[in-house]
């Protein structure tokens, strides 16, 4: 008995000490340096208490905070960031939602393969896919010339450096993220409910519309967090396929931490990014406690 | 409805005085090779409440699912009220279903689950809610209708399937096992309530069912199924009393079973040579002397006493086994020639000294009792 409490802690422990050390930890460190002064010094910036005859002194300094208010852009950049990561979470789950309903309704045998294809993507790097897109997008890359030769156009798109390009890259990054939550629900729908709509009067399309979207709705609120939540940071997309005037905060923090090397001032975004992240957290964990219920 | 007389009164099977409801005409469905349904043909009359009887796996389950319209038959068709419905998809059929697992909606509210068929056929809003009142008061569930179905127990959830299922007044209402994830109690006093229902609604209903007890008592008649196939049809008491099978004789109710082989089929006497020695039967014509047949005896059919028996048929035997089963007994009967027997008797009152264990017994049923069967 006790030594099975004893594990049982232990097992409990694990994650606990995980979470502490690699989140807890930085995240700290993060608001600790979010509320120093810059310094050109190694590190760059004040420390937050000093000993001063024998006692504590604190500079607690919110003025970086106050700066990102005076500066409108990185208000822009929160804004144009939140723009782009909800179009492209909704153009996912428009590609997505197709895509996980097929692999739910296959047969099985067929169904593994479909969500191997899904996760193949995943084995080689996700850099060099994105590079792969820029010889895809470019102005004399692959897909204008296959429009150009078929004479769908008479010149070449410019693609590659829009906001167009870098919603091309989030939801072809993004989409199994969508896939696999959404297949998960998906799969577990019972058919005889649609047979039972259908029995009802319900036609296929009215049957989909008032049964099988609903109940899926816990798999739809799931794979939108994984896309929104992560593409709201995205630094890498937006920098390879996007142009000068795709403005998202990662890029920001980027330029703040290594061009600027204002480490105060980009801990503080990294900050309120953290802080506009918990909203769609805290929607994702009601949909799954609600989701729980059923 | 009320003056009408209902099906189990008319009878309309036993003489052709009425057109069938749903006439089922030679269908065979195959999963590959196999015959789920295999060129099953039946007449079913309006207001009857129709039982389809089998083990699993005997194809009751996918016939029902061909009259719903959620398989397509390979061949044969179904014509109810008249009209063919082959090519006629499972939303335009007359006909609703209640489903084993209930399949009812889990996001919705029992309101809205049981409005769901009237608010699709387009029925005003104010209209829907009113008949959707009124059928959960039939089904006794009123003060549930803002209820999700989670929240309510499982005989709960029964009656909600069924007001569903009821709410568009189907012409034929199809049942797959509607007692089957009840517990017992439960199940005996909702198959009564299904009978008064299904009567003050005068909906025809098909009923799935491994259960016999259930369709005994449900049914004005069964079709027994076996390997895809009709076996019998008939009322439950024609069922009971003159099986036309072993497979029947063995599936409804219990029965003891003797294999032997005509001695003497005349006009005024038939006797059958079983393991256990002659058996008296009532004469039946269309036998052949040695034809190799059953003979199938009801165990409450056989007496059981301490001292010799006069009736048609004597046997004696030794008491391996006694069930006390309150309102009756159940001894299992050694006989002679090694086959053991099934004999329930009634107990009486305060009964003093009763038959038990390792007693020697005198067992004895008449001509009548043994049904003989030639399949």
């Amino acid at each position: 008995m006790r030594q099975s409490k004893l594990a049982r802690r232990f097992v409990i422990a694990v994650p606990n000490i995980w979470l502490i050390l690699f989140f807890m930890v930085p995240f700290l460190v993060v608001l600790k340096i979010s509320l120093a002064e810059p310094r050109i010094a190694i590190p760059p910036y004040s420390p937050l208490w000093d000993w001063v005859d024998g006692s504590i002194k604190f500079n607690i300094n919110f003025e970086n905070y106050a700066y990102m208010w005076e500066d409108t852009l990185y208000i822009n950049a929160y804004l144009s960031s939140i723009k782009i990561a909800a179009t492209s979470t909704l153009l996912t789950l428009l590609v997505g939602y197709p895509m996980a309903y097929t692999i739910a309704r296959a047969p099985e045998p067929r169904r593994s393969i479909l969500l191997l294809l899904v996760v193949l993507p995943f084995w080689t790097s996700f850099l060099l896919r994105v590079y792969a897109w820029i010889g895809i997008l470019k102005t004399k890359g692959i897909l204008n010339a296959v429009l150009l030769w078929s004479g769908i156009i008479d010149e070449p798109l410019i693609i590659l450096q829009t906001d167009i390009a870098v919603y091309i890259g989030i939801v072809y990054t993004y989409l199994p993220f969508l896939i696999l939550p959404l297949y998960a629900n998906l799969v577990k729908l019972d058919d005889t409910l649609l047979e039972a709509s259908r029995d009802l009067g319900a036609s296929r399309i009215s049957s989909f519309f008032r049964i099988t979207l609903p109940l899926s709705m816990p798999g739809i609120i799931a794979g939108s967090m994984l896309v929104f939540i992560p593409v709201l940071g995205e630094y890498v997309i937006p920098a390879l396929l996007g142009g000068p005037d795709t403005l998202m905060i990662g890029k920001v923090l980027w330029n703040e931490y290594f061009s600027n090397r204002d480490w105060p001032v980009a801990s503080a975004v990294a900050i309120v990014m953290l802080i506009i992240m918990l909203i769609p957290i805290m929607i994702l964990r009601r949909a799954q406690t609600k989701g729980a219920e059923i | 409805m009320a003056e009408e007389l209902s099906a189990c009164e008319r009878r309309p099977w036993v003489e052709a005085t009425e057109k069938p409801f749903v006439r089922i005409k030679g269908i065979t469905k195959m999963f590959g090779d196999l015959a789920a349904v295999d060129d099953v043909s039946l007449d079913i009359y309006r207001g009857e409440l129709f039982c389809l009887l089998g083990g699993s796996g005997c194809g009751k389950s996918t016939l029902l699912r061909m009259l719903a319209g959620f398989e397509t038959q390979t061949s044969g068709a179904i014509e109810i009220d008249g009209q063919d419905m082959t090519g006629v998809a499972a939303n335009l059929r007359p006909t609703n279903m209640m489903f084993q697992s209930y399949a009812l909606f889990p996001h919705m509210s029992v309101e809205k689950n049981v409005a769901y068929g009237l608010l699709r056929e387009g029925v005003s809003k104010g209209e829907a809610m009113q008949r959707t009142k009124d059928m959960l008061s039939l089904v006794k569930l009123d003060g549930f209708a803002s209820r999700k179905p989670h929240q309510l127990s499982g005989g709960q959830q029964q009656r909600v399937a069924l007001a569903r299922s009821l709410i568009k007044q189907p012409k034929l209402l199809l049942l797959d096992e509607p007692l089957g994830a009840l517990d017992k109690k439960l199940r005996e006093e909702t198959q009564f309530e299904l009978i008064r229902i299904q009567e003050d609604l005068g909906v025809t209903f098909i009923v799935v069912t491994h259960d016999q007890e259930e369709a005994m008592t449900l049914s004005t008649r069964i079709g027994v199924m076996d390997a895809g196939g009709i076996v019998q049809v008939g009322e439950p008491r024609e069922i009971y009393e003159t099986p036309n099978s072993k497979y029947v004789a063995d599936f409804i109710g219990s029965v003891n079973i003797f294999d032997g082989e005509v001695d003497v089929a005349a006009p005024d006497l038939m006797r059958v040579n079983s393991t256990e020695g002659p058996i008296i039967c009532e004469p039946m014509a269309g036998l052949n002397a040695k034809q190799k047949l059953h003979i199938a005896v009801r165990p409450e059919r056989i007496q059981l006493s301490r001292t010799p028996i006069e009736a048609t048929n004597t046997m004696q035997g030794m008491v391996t086994e006694v069930a006390y089963m309150g309102n009756l007994s159940v001894y299992r009967v050694q006989l002679a020639g090694g086959q053991c027997l099934k004999v329930t008797a009634a107990n009486g009152l305060h009964e003093e000294n009763p038959i038990t264990w390792d007693e020697a017994v005198h067992i004895g049923w008449s001509a009548a009792a043994s049904t003989v069967l030639v399949k």
